[in-house]
């Protein structure tokens, strides 16, 4: 049996920039991996992990120790392809049980060219990201030794802008059946209610699904679409994608932002979030180890209601340094960080966590009828 | 039920907590371990809490748990008198299990509820009512959309046929409003089908049946909801069962979290949980059990040609905190039954702290990090000829848990757990096992206790995982795990051992003796090696939140990784091992007791650090001691734990004393490995347990003992009973409790027993004592070494010859002469300190001469008496509970602080027998017969009862009747009761059928006993036990309801018993009193004759007045 428990394994090393090194063994392409390592507390959903464009120049360790059990199916993927820098997990499970499942963890890590590791202690990873911060990581089978010297030169995460390694080159149009080349006829059967452009800094699919099953017409853009083409598009409403690395990097959105907001209807989700409370002048923050996982508390201070939600972020909104007219909605109750804000005129709301789920739980889906009530409310 | 106060409702200052009553199949320690939770989180909250239970053998009942403790029988007329006299503002039925729930509709119906303005708290009666009755249940999913098993109600066999057609087999048949749901069943053949369906459609009144799908073979997944006022909802955990639909899931091996789920599938189910907790109006947990479809080979494998119309379906709610919630909050740290207490008076769940983290709130969902197995515990070493077959109705009377980072080694660590003998997953012996019972090795593959094991073994010989899984239905998943722990039995065979094989070894859960059996080794070699390579386990914390968050509950499992997050703990401390799962003869008694000692170490500023493998316990709660290991209970488990809290060299002390027999099982281990032991020695464990050493130390104090001895050949045997004189009690000398132990009255019957019943070797001994038929007592005591104190003597009804955990035992001894309390007295002091007992031990005696059974209002026997000596156990015991409560000595406090080296006199107290007090209390055995199929309900030496009920009152006919209550044995007056005596019990049967005329008793008897009966001139109706010969036969009497009560001795001859089984079981099943023995049967005439119909109800601590001077 081919497991993480296997007789014909390779060592592989997760080096820290600590000066850590973790001994496990070789899964997924036999290439070095290098970047954020970060930890999920999610039990399910490896594969919308994987392939969530957030995690864009991250190593990622699950703290559920045993991963790959439902293999790899061709329905949840979250976006082209694995989007995690490598994969660190405690056992990998190379006999998945699913009927949906075509392939196991490692051959689509193999096939993609994506480096992970197994048989690490994953929580003790994450106990020292918890009480030390998150730090850069390397994945090597070479020598650890030389990694750690490799890492000190190395490009930090937080100097990367990520969101161009992982926006659309070019707009799209969402389907039932996925993907489809622009061009904004309108194909589906029924007319569609309204026309939601997604501005794609790292979208995750099931946002697009969302909408689109709530009888929208969604067009996906790239992160550098300007403007003036958004607006030339006669959009009802505009969806402010999530996507990878620190907000500050990334004015050439934010300027765009700026000039969207309180012409259409607007929601941000985590990064469009980020780059909301920016466009308006507020600042952002680097979370000492984030919050990734599907079982965060939030708030909503108006009706004192908790929800439990996915959230995948590292950096979060300084609540005061928000602009007159932007309020926070929403809060974390782990951490009372700013989870969600409001514009007292503008049609326009924010969330820091993932409405669209996937992976997580579905409660927060009501967010985007939410989102639509505001933008029939505005086009009246 | 809104929790929106207007002003009419008045403020919840007081609340009624209903617990669950006797340990019953389907009912155990678990709502001990949520009732005192709740108690403790409604007190913290201002609540004054009134509690009743009618289970002694409960933490939730001693006092300081609730503010006015009621043990007494749940029934709703006390209920009622403890609400009119309490007048709480609120009831909480929720944490008492069914049991609670059906009260609560009770109480309601009855009109008390309203009568004092009392609300119920936590589930709404509707949705009681809606997940008990499954028309209304079906009429609520289809109300909320969610899905429910298909199924059709048809009127005739025709339209029963065409349903068949369109969904195949196979399909289970309800019969409307038949009683308890007779005539009902599933067919899996077209025969069947016709067969059941036509039966039923004549037994229903209007001739209607359900048909439904039955989904057998799919995917069972449960998920624990919690909701509050506001309709925030979270669910703590799901669980993945391995073996799937058709066990029930209480009788499953079940994983947490699920394993075999995507996201899509995980977060479907949890939003039809929510759904439905949501539609149900709960404030607290819930339960709620889907069936999903399963994997396309195992679909295959069922060769259904039914298309299903939805991926899952619901299968059932439970709307309160259930076994599956204890386990959830032991799986995941997350304590379900505070919060839903909490939840019940009000608090939002992001109101209520995670007293995990100390530092986030309750309205989160638990991470798990790592794979927890459960596998429930079966009584069937008990009883090899019950029906081992596992179904929809429970027969588990226990369970345990583990916790590791791997799936595989979760597995093996539960099952070394489970305590059968040291039967890891290598034991081959199911096929030898299964063929007693009459089970082929393919009928060991469908659902039954020893299918853990066939699996394997067939694995082992090469069945592939496919074959395996159409026999099965288990996922390929669970399969695939299996197969590699079976790889690596081959590499642990074949290879030589190195530190990475053995390294992989202990990641897959592989204990030392499995290791050793297949490397060719002793276990204590591979220990060596492991220390040498420096392979030893970590521990881990369970911490609800993956390591996210600092956490300060001190909760632990090992695993073999690198990093160790218990370093050993500063300061003085003492190791408490538990007493593991419920199994009959070590029940939650033994959990009491260990959770006391715990509290009693902490208490002495000695830290604390429990061992146990039960989820369903107090013991394993979370603050229960100062830091708790959970892990199996054997050599290897134990002994890590000591070497990880060893500092310099010194290893803390072991206390056994208190977790029944696996504890006292461990001390020789322990002492051999040089590990310090708390309170009495190995060496004084030995004496008491090694029948040659214990009767020369008996005879060195001149204390009698039956005589007899042990052997070791069949010829050794006849010798020895030829000497000693028949009847003798025969009993293998390597188990105890009573197990296979036997009252035999001639030769060919010793012969019997020893070649089949059991085996006789030199290395398996078996005991063999001359049976005295006298009064039986017992004593706990507890010894400093210069003193011995006596809390109560405690005499049984029923004689010699019945298990003293079967028996029920009066306290205090109401029926002892002055001369044999002395005699008993002097014993229990001299054995104590002879035997150099540090803390507790009890002791059974048998009083010889005078009448064997002593009616408490007839003329004291002045006969000459000897008291024997029967057994001595150097450990607490079953009535350490019990006496406490009825003595107010707190015993296993007390006796943990002699251990640490307190003396008596430190303490207060003095040697001797402690004053007895103004009161009579009965403890009564309550058994769950009704569950065990093929099991005969005779009380022999073998214990059979899994709980325990108390009756206390001022007087002895007061503490009897409700002892009687409690335990369901109560007579009426006018009742028709059955006789079938056997005739050596004749003659002293003869008060007991005049008391029972006495009492208006119509008398119905077989045909010996009626012409005995009418010999004597009283009147009695002869019934055939011929069940195919005339109407009514016996099995008629009971199943028409003609009798309300059943006594039946046993001659001891097997044919007989066999005759009798039918008319035992008949009354099993129909739940009346079956009596039999002749003393249980006279103490429940006296008490409906002594009887004034009155009987008193107070707070457990008014009873308690000491005598004066």
């Amino acid at each position: 049996m081919a497991t993480s428990d296997s007789e014909s394994s390779v060592p592989a090393y997760l080096v820290l920039e600590d000066g850590s090194i973790h001994r496990g063994e070789s899964m997924g392409a036999r290439v070095e991996g290098h970047g954020e390592v970060v930890f999920n507390t999610s039990m399910t959903g490896y594969q919308e992990v994987l392939t969530d464009p957030s995690y864009a120049g991250q190593l990622v360790t699950l703290t559920y120790p045993l991963v790959g059990n439902y293999g790899i199916n061709p329905q949840d993927f979250e976006s082209a392809k694995i989007r995690v820098a490598g994969f660190i997990v405690r056992e990998h499970c190379d006999a998945p049980s699913h009927g949906r499942s075509d392939r196991t963890l490692d051959e689509y890590l193999k096939a993609q060219g994506i480096p992970g590791i197994c048989g690490v202690d994953t929580r003790a990873i994450t106990r020292r990201l918890r009480e030390r911060g998150v730090m850069m990581g390397l994945i090597t089978t070479g020598s650890p030794e030389a990694a750690a010297a490799q890492l000190a030169e190395m490009p930090r995460y937080d100097d990367q802008d990520l969101v161009r390694t992982v926006t659309a080159g070019d707009r799209y149009r969402w389907s039932a059946e996925g993907p489809l080349p622009a061009g904004l006829g309108v194909i589906d059967g029924d007319e569609p209610q309204h026309r939601i452009l997604v501005t794609d800094v790292g979208l995750k699919y099931n946002i697009l699904r969302l909408l689109q099953q709530r009888g929208c017409e969604v067009i996906a853009v790239p992160a550098e679409t300007s403007a003036e083409d958004m607006l030339a598009m006669n959009p009802s409403g505009i969806l402010l994608s999530p996507g990878p690395g620190d907000p500050q990097l990334l004015d050439y959105v934010v300027g765009n932002v700026r000039q969207i907001l309180g012409r259409v209807p607007v929601m941000g989700i985590c990064l469009g979030h980020q780059l909301t409370a920016r466009a308006l002048g507020g600042s952002t923050y680097k979370l000492p180890f984030g919050h990734r996982g599907g079982n965060h508390p939030v708030q909503d201070l108006a009706t004192g209601r908790v929800y439990i939600t996915a959230q995948n972020h590292g950096f979060a909104v300084d609540p005061d340094t928000l602009p007159p007219g932007l309020e926070v909605s929403h809060i974390n109750l782990n951490d009372q960080t700013v989870e969600g804000t409001r514009h007292r005129d503008m049609p326009l709301f924010t969330i820091q966590y993932h409405s669209e789920a996937s992976p997580g739980p579905r409660d927060n889906e009501y967010i985007f009828d939410e989102f639509l009530d505001m933008v029939k409310d505005f086009s009246h | 039920m809104s929790n929106d106060l207007d002003s009419t409702t008045p403020p919840l200052e007081k609340v009624l907590v209903i617990g669950s009553g006797p340990i019953v199949i389907g009912q155990a320690a678990e709502f001990d371990y949520a009732g005192t939770q709740a108690c403790k989180a409604l007190r913290e909250e201002g609540i004054s809490v009134v509690l009743i239970n009618s289970n002694p053998a409960t933490i939730m009942t001693d006092t300081d748990i609730a503010d006015h403790v009621y043990i007494e029988p749940l029934t709703v007329e006390v209920i009622e008198r403890i609400i009119a006299r309490e007048r709480p503002q609120g009831v909480l039925p929720t944490l008492g299990g069914q049991t609670g729930l059906n009260l609560a509709v009770a109480l309601s119906d009855a009109g008390v509820l309203d009568r004092y303005n009392v609300r119920l708290l936590g589930t709404p009666l509707e949705t009681i009512r809606k997940a008990e009755d499954r028309e209304f249940f079906r009429n609520f999913l289809h109300d909320i959309g969610e899905p429910e098993p298909p199924n059709r109600t048809v009127n005739s066999m025709e339209e029963a046929r065409e349903y068949c057609d369109l969904m195949g087999l196979p399909l289970v048949a309800r019969p409307a409003y038949t009683l308890g749901g007779t005539g009902g069943g599933i067919a899996n053949t077209r025969e069947k089908f016709e067969e059941i369906v036509s039966n039923g459609l004549a037994l229903s009144p209007i001739s209607q049946v359900l048909l439904e799908r039955s989904l057998v073979g799919w995917k069972e997944i449960e998920y624990e909801v919690i909701r509050d006022g506001d309709d925030n909802c979270i669910t703590v955990c799901n669980m993945e069962n391995l073996d799937p639909m058709g066990a029930h899931t209480g009788d499953s091996i079940v994983v947490a979290p699920s394993q075999t789920l995507t996201d899509k599938e995980y977060q479907m189910l949890r939003t039809a949980s929510l759904k439905i907790i949501r539609g149900l109006g709960i404030e607290g947990g819930c339960n709620i059990q889907m069936a999903l479809r399963p994997h396309p080979r195992v679909a295959e494998a069922l060769q259904a040609q039914w298309e299903p119309d939805s991926d899952y379906y619901i299968i059932e709610v439970n709307p309160r905190v259930s076994r599956s919630s204890a386990l959830a909050s032991k799986a995941t740290g997350y304590p379900i039954a505070r919060v839903s207490a909490k939840i019940a008076v009000g608090k939002r769940l992001h109101e209520i702290p995670n007293a995990v983290t100390g530092k986030t709130g309750a309205a989160f969902e638990p991470a798990l990090d790592y794979c927890v197995v459960k596998i429930p515990r079966w009584p069937f070493d008990k009883f090899p000829n019950g029906d081992r077959q596992v179904t929809t109705q429970m027969k588990a009377t226990g369970e345990v848990m583990a916790i590791d980072r791997s799936f595989e080694a979760a597995l093996q660590k539960a099952t070394r757990s489970l305590e059968i003998g040291n039967r890891t997953l290598l034991w081959e012996g199911a096929a030898a096992e299964g063929q007693k019972s009459g089970r082929d090795s393919e009928g060991l593959l469908e659902p039954n206790d020893l299918r853990l094991w066939a699996m394997m073994s067939a694995l082992r010989r090469n069945t592939s995982a496919d074959e395996l899984l159409g026999k099965t239905y288990v996922d390929p998943w669970f399969i695939s795990a299996m197969q590699r722990i079976v790889s690596m039995e081959r590499r642990l065979l074949g290879e030589t051992l190195t530190p990475d094989l053995l390294y992989r070894a202990k990641r897959l859960g592989f204990s030392d003796v499995q290791v050793g059996t297949l490397a060719d080794m002793l276990p204590e070699q591979v220990r060596d090696l492991r220390h040498r390579w420096d392979l030893r386990p970590v521990y881990k914390m369970v911490d609800t939140c993956a390591a996210e968050f600092e956490a300060v509950t001190p909760y632990y499992y090992s695993t073999y990784e690198q990093e160790n997050e218990a370093p050993p703990l500063p300061g003085r401390k003492a190791i408490v091992i538990g007493s593991g799962p419920i199994r009959i003869g070590q029940g939650i008694e033994f959990d009491y007791c260990s959770v006391h000692a715990a509290w009693a170490l902490s208490a002495a500023g000695v830290s604390s650090v429990m061992i146990n493998s039960n989820p369903e316990t107090v013991s394993t709660d979370f603050d229960t001691s100062d830091r708790l290991y959970f892990e199996p209970l054997d050599e290897e488990a134990v002994r890590d734990i000591i070497d990880n809290e060893t500092v310099d060299d010194d290893p803390p002390p072991s206390v056994v004393q208190f977790g029944g027999q696996t504890a006292i099982n461990l001390s020789q281990s322990l002492a051999n490995a040089g590990l310090p032991i708390l309170g009495s020695s190995a060496d004084a464990i030995d004496v008491a347990s090694d029948r040659q050493r214990f009767e020369e130390f008996l005879s060195r104090l001149g204390i009698p003992q039956p005589p007899g001895a042990s052997v070791a050949s069949v010829s050794e045997a006849l010798q020895v009973a030829q000497n000693i004189g028949y009847p003798v009690v025969v009993r293998p000398s390597y188990v105890l409790g009573g197990r296979a132990m036997e009252i035999v009255q001639n030769a060919s019957e010793l012969v019997r027993y020893l070649t089949v019943a059991t085996e006789v070797t030199p290395e398996r001994l078996v005991l063999v004592d001359h049976y005295m038929e006298g009064k039986e007592c017992e004593v706990d005591a507890i010894c400093d070494g210069e003193q011995v104190l006596i809390p109560g003597i405690m005499e049984h009804i029923e004689r010699a010859g019945v298990h003293s955990g079967d028996s029920m035992a009066i306290y205090p001894g109401l029926n002892l002469t002055e001369q044999e309390v002395d005699t008993l007295v002097d014993y229990a002091t001299r054995i104590g300190l002879a035997m150099g007992v540090r803390g507790l031990m009890n002791i059974q005696f048998v009083i010889q001469g005078g009448s064997a059974y002593r009616s408490p209002h007839s003329p004291t026997d002045d006969s000459e008496t000897t008291v024997y000596i029967i057994e001595v156990n150097p450990r607490g015991s079953r009535t350490i509970p019990f006496i406490s409560k009825v003595t107010s000595v707190p015993v296993a406090s007390l006796a943990t602080r002699v251990m640490l080296g307190e003396t008596l006199a430190d303490m207060g107290y003095s040697g001797g027998l402690w004053p007895r007090q103004k009161l009579a209390a009965i403890k009564a055995p309550v058994f769950s017969m009704s569950k065990l199929v093929g099991v005969d309900s005779y009380l022999g030496p073998e214990m059979k009862s899994t709980g325990e009920v108390m009756g206390i009152d001022r007087d002895f006919p007061g503490a009897l009747s409700k002892a009687l209550m409690a335990a369901s044995l109560s007579l009426k007056r006018g009742d028709g009761v059955l006789l079938s005596i056997a005739d050596q019990h004749k003659a002293e049967a003869l008060p007991l059928i005049r008391e029972l005329l006495e009492a208006d008793c119509k008398l119905y008897a077989t045909e010996g006993t009626a012409a005995m009966i009418q010999a004597t001139g009283m009147p009695a109706t002869m019934v055939t036990k011929l069940l195919t010969e005339s109407y009514p036969n016996v099995v008629d009497v009971i199943n028409d309801g003609t009798v309300a009560a059943v006594v039946n001795t046993l001659s001891g001859d097997t044919s007989v018993m066999r005759d009798g089984y039918y008319i035992r079981r008949a009354a099993v099943d129909r739940r009346i009193p079956c009596f039999t023995s002749l003393d249980t049967a006279r103490a429940a005439v006296e008490a409906l004759l002594m009887q004034r119909g009155s009987y008193n109800i107070e707070q457990i601590d008014s009873y308690l007045k000491p005598i004066e001077g």
